[in-house]
């Protein structure tokens, strides 16, 4: 999903395609309508409903919205939750694929083969990897006894309500830092070599040439891989069921989880798709952000 | 840390052996979990809990995967996500193409927007719409099908916008000539584009396929019992019956995991020049 613009093919043709096209564009067009935009209009109108699985749907106003702030009981720490998740998981994914990429691309030798250890992870399904994280730190597992042996005097991460949200940072930490990792240095690896060298010659050190010279000629990188992030870990929800199911009590709730529960165990349509409204809301703003400061430290003009 | 400081310094030889050294340290920790998964597939219940903990099993339990293949039917679940991944990516390989050619090629009133609507769905979380697509599948009596888990994710713009920035790569001349000689425009797509953009159909298969073949959340809301039920569905079967089977878990997470580990060994190279792209800045 690259973040270039878009830019008009040349056709030479001076006449209009359109039936042809028309023609072409129909399966998408019919495909993204009917699984995409009917149901996002459709959750907008449903988050104003009190539709549940029996009787009738009634137009209820902002009715959901105003109990989602004032009556849910743990909305405001499911919001939390996600926010707090994604803003951790989001610094430590980017620092530790950054320093693994700039680690990796200082290596004389064997750069694939450590790329490919820490991409392991990614294209493998992240319930799967959630249960054999569980297994690890199930109580009376490996971890405990690891932590038992060293005697260190930590408590059960996943039952402790002030460590399972750790837990989950861990698991996701483990399973997709591979990937902005990859993104990130294939940008240093295109860094002109005359620009780094240029600069040694003027007597610039190591940190330097990596502040001044390599991070802002990567940025674009970092800010694309920024905004894919902050996007999918503001949804996440596989780690959470498997690992945890939101608990303990609701310390790892998430408002993607919190959709799940409200939608498909209480079957309460209308007041989840408020939720899912709220989280979509979020992202959006969440992307204007990020796209309004990247004017500050993006550079596009290498 | 520059790989050029290497060759100059005696000092420095020492520096990159630490800093092998150091990072084969990192990696053999990194790769636990995977060792833990396999090494607990292949032992006995007694051994998963035991203390001191077993880091290799006495004897390796091979019928575990018997069992887990056979008897707990990973073999179903993971027929299931074949066929329906495999599916997907068929359906997304065909629809992007011909939408990615009339976006690159073609020339119509409002196909920039057009293409800004298609972009723009991009952003949609998966989240904000299952619950009225649940209720579309309900209407059509679809819950607990094929054509549910198939249909409603078999239409993502993101294809359409990667196999139109490879073709808008290819050369006019190809086409021009192929149109002055009368040839329909499917027929150029077929004979001209789609050869040429091997590579990037094959990346978007293997990314559509993997995608399709971990995802949960979807398969979870419209799937209900083991007969229709995905290879990541089908592991969460096993928590909360009784305590958790952690040996065929296990196995069952092998299983689940084998296609991807596989894919990426084999294919890591096309997978890191992908990603590399996919930055829009790559091989500046």
């Amino acid at each position: 999903m690259p973040a270039t613009a878009i830019s008009s093919p040349v056709v030479h043709r001076s006449k209009s395609d359109l039936g042809v096209a028309t023609l072409f564009l129909l399966p998408s067009f019919l495909g993204l309508s009917a699984f995409l935009i009917f149901p996002l209009t459709a959750s907008l109108w449903l988050s104003f409903t009190n539709w549940q699985v029996i009787g009738q749907a009634r137009f209820v106003g902002f009715a959901n919205y105003i109990n989602l702030a004032t009556n849910d009981p743990i909305f405001w720490q499911v919001l939390r939750n996600t926010l707090f998740y994604t803003a951790e998981y989001l610094a430590l994914n980017i620092v530790l694929s950054l320093a693994m990429a700039v680690w990796i691309n200082s290596l004389s030798w064997g750069k694939t083969l450590f790329r490919l250890v820490f991409f392991l992870p990614t294209f493998t399904p992240l319930v799967g990897v959630s249960l054999v994280w569980l297994l690890i730190l199930t109580p009376g597992g490996i971890m405990d006894w690891t932590f038992h042996a060293l005697n260190l005097s930590m408590p059960n991460l996943i039952i402790n309500p002030n460590f399972a949200m750790q837990a989950l940072v861990l698991v996701s930490l483990w399973s997709h830092f591979g990937y902005n990792m990859l993104l990130f240095g294939a940008a240093l690896e295109s860094v002109p070599k005359n620009y780094l060298e240029a600069a040694e010659i003027d007597g610039a050190t190591a940190w330097q040439r990596f502040w001044r010279i390599k991070l802002p000629l990567i940025s674009p990188s970092l800010f694309f891989g920024t905004v894919l992030t902050a996007i999918t870990s503001m949804q996440t929800f596989d780690q959470v069921y498997a690992l945890t199911h939101g608990g303990p009590g609701s310390a790892t709730t998430t408002l993607g989880y919190a959709i799940y529960t409200q939608g498909f165990v209480t079957y309460k349509f209308g007041y989840a798709s408020s939720i899912a409204w709220v989280l979509f809301a979020i992202i959006m703003l969440l992307t204007a952000l990020q796209l309004h400061l990247q004017k500050r430290w993006v550079n596009y003009d290498a | 840390m520059t790989p050029d400081a290497a060759d100059r310094l005696p000092a420095s030889r020492l520096v990159s052996m630490l800093s092998h050294a150091g990072l084969i340290v990192v990696a053999a920790g990194f790769l636990f979990p995977f060792f833990w998964m396999i090494s607990n597939a292949l032992r006995t219940d007694a051994e998963v809990f035991a203390i001191p903990p077993v880091l290799l099993p006495k004897e390796i339990q091979w019928r575990n995967f018997v069992q887990a293949w056979l008897y707990l039917p990973f073999g179903r679940f993971f027929l299931n996500s074949a066929f329906v991944s495999a599916s997907i990516t068929a359906i997304v390989l065909v629809v992007s193409s011909l939408a990615a050619y009339a976006f690159a090629r073609m020339k119509f009133p409002g196909r920039s927007s057009l293409f800004v609507v298609y972009l723009a769905t991009l952003m949609v979380p998966q989240a904000v719409i299952v619950i009225p697509l649940f209720l579309m599948m309900s209407a059509l009596g679809w819950v607990n099908s094929y054509q549910a888990l198939i249909a409603p994710m078999a239409f993502s713009s993101f294809g359409a916008f990667l196999m139109r920035q490879f073709f808008l790569t290819i050369p006019d001349e190809l086409e021009e000539a192929a149109l002055v000689d009368g040839a329909s425009r499917l027929r150029i797509l077929l004979t001209i584009f789609v050869p040429l953009s091997k590579p990037a159909l094959g990346l978007l298969a293997l990314f559509t396929f993997t995608g399709q073949w971990n995802s949960f959340l979807w398969p979870l809301i419209v799937v209900n019992g083991p007969t229709y039920a995905t290879l990541p569905l089908g592991l969460t079967l096993f928590q909360g019956q009784q305590g958790t089977e952690w040996t065929y878990m296990m196995a069952g997470a092998t299983i689940s995991m084998a296609p991807g580990l596989i894919l990426t060994i084999l294919l890591h190279r096309y997978i890191f020049a992908g990603i590399a792209i996919g930055s829009g800045f790559g091989g500046r």
